[in-house]
């Protein structure tokens, strides 16, 4: 019989090296995954990671690292506060749309003004577009305690609706010649969220999605709030009793993982987009789930998942291309990394034992 | 060898860091009811684990009448005789008496069938008990019935009680009492576990005592002192906690009609509780388990925000407070449940510190928290109350109940309370370190604090209180001097038997 034990001590060395080992795993099994695909897993894997980093072309791919990254961290900072408290937002990827159509919206009511407000006017209605959207499972949660999940996850699809009516409708490009989808904001300068240096991928959601991680780190070591998030998520009884409100807590969690959200559909429709369209959305607030717990919930670790899953993004369009490999089999691969994280990260809190069964 | 029901020889057991059973030998006639005494983590429960086939023992042989007996699982051990009544029950509040009583069984009869079964074995040994009843509306000593008549209608030869009255009033224990000699009478042989030595010495023929695992001394309880027998459990002398007598100050806490639902679907309402507590008084509050106690912890404590005007301190109605603000104005808890209620159990003493020390011990300053300050306040814990621990980095779960008991009391009393509300201040602390918290709250009353001590153990009440109510059904009787206090008046204060009346006997 094998058995899992808690440790009394979660083990500190595994919980820094599990990242590592889940990675290697991820490599070992994907590379038998892309040889019984008939493909050379050692150049598959190159392609996937060597390639957007250092190989021919990574001028290109490098930039792309920065502009995938971005609004995966930016999301996955705010998700992982509730996570960390057991408050479940999985529909950041309608407060990421919500985010885009609020400040996408600021920006084309000005068109074809020019001025120096009108960019920082779209920050805020982005922010505050994911944040109203955010509310309404908290505040259904709060007053009727509703299930958070459903609802977050529900709303994604009624801002999917949103989106194609808005691209159909309000926002469509008066002079679009029928197209669906707005005017482009890269050609409204004021409203163009712009490289910050030409050609390096360094837009302001970059810089917002840094200084989220410098935040998140803050709150979470050092203040009250990050504490009581923290204790919440370990021992929801324990939190009441040292004073913390449950529903202001989910009111904070939920609020600011949406205003995180809209903030990085902002970003991503006022620069690399460029266009409201029925397509705008491309599973960011989903991925960032699976980046928020690759990072094991830790901003830096967060930070590092980012840029990790922008990497497999990009060397999987890389494979996809160059190597054929179907979508279906980067995707498996993304997969994998997960579960290999997640399996063994068990091991960090329990230890495997060998030998018969007792009960206790 | 033909005389003796159940004969253990040299039994050991050992867990990784401890040998929970060390040599241990015991031997018990036909219709004998016999003690296990000894302090928590003596070994009391493995050992009795091993003869109910929870455990296998490392080495040593048992015997059943004389043949080899060695249980693999309670399936076994209850085919050949034993039955195990457990401290806490396993029972399913939804369903009724007899459905959890069929749902034990291997092949259960048909439920009329068993109704009068139960009907039957409650009137012969008088345990009233109705099989259609909601488990979930019983008290807790009825529950106990439910797991008692479980284990008679397999008509065992051999009864475990694990610490059966710690739920019980005085009244309940002598129905229960009245059963258990019933059943000796008839050749049930009963082994009872219990550091209760009072009950001990008016049921029980003979007695073990374990300390540390190991068997340091047998007894007759009857002819032994209840202080002769507490030493040779503890294995040293017993300090017994001392104050100096002095007027009670001012009223501080004022509980005025106090009502409050309870958070749990089957939790008890607090109802209608008046209650007056005078600085420097301790005020002590027995009653069952299950009576309201962890409900008034919560709303005193601010974690059940009760109407206006029920809870006045110092004048100031705080009864919409909330637990840090309640903290700021010095009224100070400590729950029952000490993992995950009291403290986080994966998180390390220095952050437990802060848990409840934010505010009084300016360990926060705008928000931010002060670990420094935090683990400088835990290592003040841990020296003052003599905590157990490598260091205030360990996490919460690593200390043992009583260690972690004494830096959660402590946690309190440093913060210098102007009301400490204790809910199970001893509960799984051995008996040294049991002292030394009851020494600390009686220091805290001596210099003008209010205390409130919720307990179920009426003797520790009885040694620290200067005023005595009881919570029954929410209720809380009216507070009484607790010197003079007959076992009598405690057990109708407790709610009597519950409305039981001992039958058929």
């Amino acid at each position: 019989m094998i058995r899992l034990e808690k440790r009394p001590q979660p083990s500190r060395a595994l919980s820094l090296s599990t990242p590592i080992m889940a990675v290697l795993a991820t490599f070992i099994f994907g590379g038998l995954l892309f040889a019984a695909l008939g493909k050379d897993p050692i150049e598959a894997l190159q392609t996937i990671f060597w390639q957007p980093l250092f190989g021919d072309y990574a001028f290109y791919y490098r930039p792309q690292l920065l502009i995938k990254g971005a609004p995966l961290v930016l999301i996955a900072i705010g998700l992982s506060l509730g996570f960390k408290a057991g408050i479940w937002n999985i529909g950041a990827e309608g407060q990421y749309i919500m985010g885009a159509l609020f400040g996408a919206g600021v920006g084309l009511a000005f068109y074809p003004l020019e001025a120096w407000y009108i960019f920082p006017l779209m920050v805020l209605a982005g922010a505050l577009g994911g944040w109203l959207w955010a509310m309404i499972p908290a505040l259904l949660k709060v007053r009727f305690g509703t299930n958070e999940i459903l609802v977050s996850l529900m709303l994604v699809y009624v801002a999917e609706q949103f989106l194609a009516s808005m691209s159909l409708g309000l926002l469509k490009n008066p002079e679009g010649y029928g197209f669906p989808g707005s005017r482009n904001l890269q050609q409204y300068a004021s409203a163009h969220n712009a490289e910050l240096f030409a050609g390096s991928g360094m837009h302001w959601g970059v810089v917002a999605a840094l200084i989220a991680v410098i935040f998140a780190y803050v709150l979470l070591a050092r203040h009250r709030l990050g504490f009581a998030i923290r204790v919440t998520g370990e021992a929801p009884r324990a939190a009441r009793f040292s004073g913390v409100n449950p529903a202001r807590l989910v009111l904070f969690c939920l609020g600011t993982s949406g205003l995180l959200a809209g903030l990085a559909g902002m970003f991503e429709v006022a620069g690399p987009s460029g266009q409201v369209t029925i397509d705008f959305n491309v599973g960011y607030g989903f991925t960032a789930i699976i980046v928020a717990f690759l990072g094991r919930l830790h901003p830096i670790g967060i930070l590092l998942a980012g840029a990790l899953m922008a990497l497999t993004y990009i060397g999987g369009d890389i494979a996809q291309s160059n190597l054929g490999l179907p979508a279906a089999a980067i995707q498996v691969f993304q997969g994998m990394l997960l579960f290999f994280l997640l399996a063994l990260d068990v091991f960090t809190h329990y230890r495997l034992r060998f030998g018969a069964a007792e009960a206790a | 060898m033909t005389d003796s029901l159940l004969d253990l020889t040299g039994l050991t057991k050992a867990y990784p860091g401890v040998v929970a059973n060390d040599d241990v030998s015991l031997r018990i006639a036909p219709g004998e009811v016999h003690a296990l005494l000894g302090e928590n983590g003596a070994g009391k429960s493995t050992l009795v684990k091993m003869i109910y086939g929870l455990v296998k023992p490392d080495a040593g042989q048992m015997l059943m009448r004389g043949e080899s007996f060695a249980p693999t699982d309670p399936h076994a051990a209850r085919q050949a005789g034993v039955g195990m009544v457990f401290q806490h029950f396993s029972l399913f509040d939804a369903l009724s008496v007899a459905e959890n009583i069929a749902l034990g069984m291997e092949n259960p009869p048909r439920m009329r069938e068993l109704s009068q079964q139960i009907r039957d074995v409650s009137d012969t040994y008088g345990l009233p008990l109705a099989p259609d009843r909601t488990v979930g509306d019983l008290s807790a000593g009825e529950r106990q019935r439910v797991e008692i008549i479980r284990c008679l209608l397999q008509e065992p030869k051999l009864l475990i009680m694990d610490e059966p009255t710690s739920v019980l009033t005085p009244q309940e224990v002598e129905i229960l009492f009245k059963t258990l000699r019933k059943l000796s009478a008839e050749g049930t042989a009963i082994l009872y576990i219990s550091h209760k030595l009072e009950e001990i010495r008016s049921l029980c023929d003979s007695a073990t005592i374990l300390r540390l695992g190991k068997v340091v001394g047998h007894c007759t309880p009857r002819e032994t002192s209840a202080r002769d027998m507490a030493e040779m459990m503890v294995g040293s002398a017993l300090k017994t906690p001392t104050r100096d007598s002095k007027e009670p100050g001012e009223v501080t806490l004022r509980l005025n009609n106090l009502s409050a639902r309870s958070a749990h679907a089957f939790g008890m309402p607090l109802r209608d509780i008046s209650v007056e507590v005078r600085r420097g008084e301790v005020l002590g509050i027995g009653g069952v388990a299950g009576n309201g106690q962890d409900e008034l912890l919560n709303a005193l404590s601010g974690e059940t925000l009760v109407g206006a005007g029920m809870i006045t301190f110092d004048g100031r109605d705080i009864g919409l407070l909330g637990p840090t603000a309640r903290r700021a104005l010095g009224v100070l808890t400590a729950p029952e449940e000490r993992l995950g209620h009291a403290a986080v159990p994966d998180m390390s003493l220095t952050e437990n510190a802060m848990l409840t020390g934010a505010t009084r011990e300016g360990l926060e300053r705008g928000g931010m928290l002060d670990w420094g300050k935090a683990r400088s306040f835990a290592e003040k814990i841990i020296k003052t109350f003599d905590v157990r621990t490598p260091g205030p980095a360990n996490a919460a779960r690593s200390l043992s109940g009583g260690n972690l008991q004494k830096f959660v009391i402590g946690r309190e009393v440093l913060q210098r309370p102007e009301l400490l509300v204790v809910n199970q201040p001893t509960w799984g602390v051995d008996a040294s370190a049991a002292a030394a918290i009851r020494q600390a709250l009686l220091d805290l009353a001596s210099g003008g604090t209010a205390v409130i001590v919720i307990s179920q153990d009426l003797d520790e009440l009885m040694e620290i209180s200067d005023n005595f109510a009881a919570l029954n059904e929410g209720r809380l009787s009216p507070s009484r001097p607790a010197q003079g206090l007959t076992v009598e008046e405690i057990g109708l204060m407790m709610g009597g038997a519950h409305g039981m009346e001992v039958a058929h006997v």
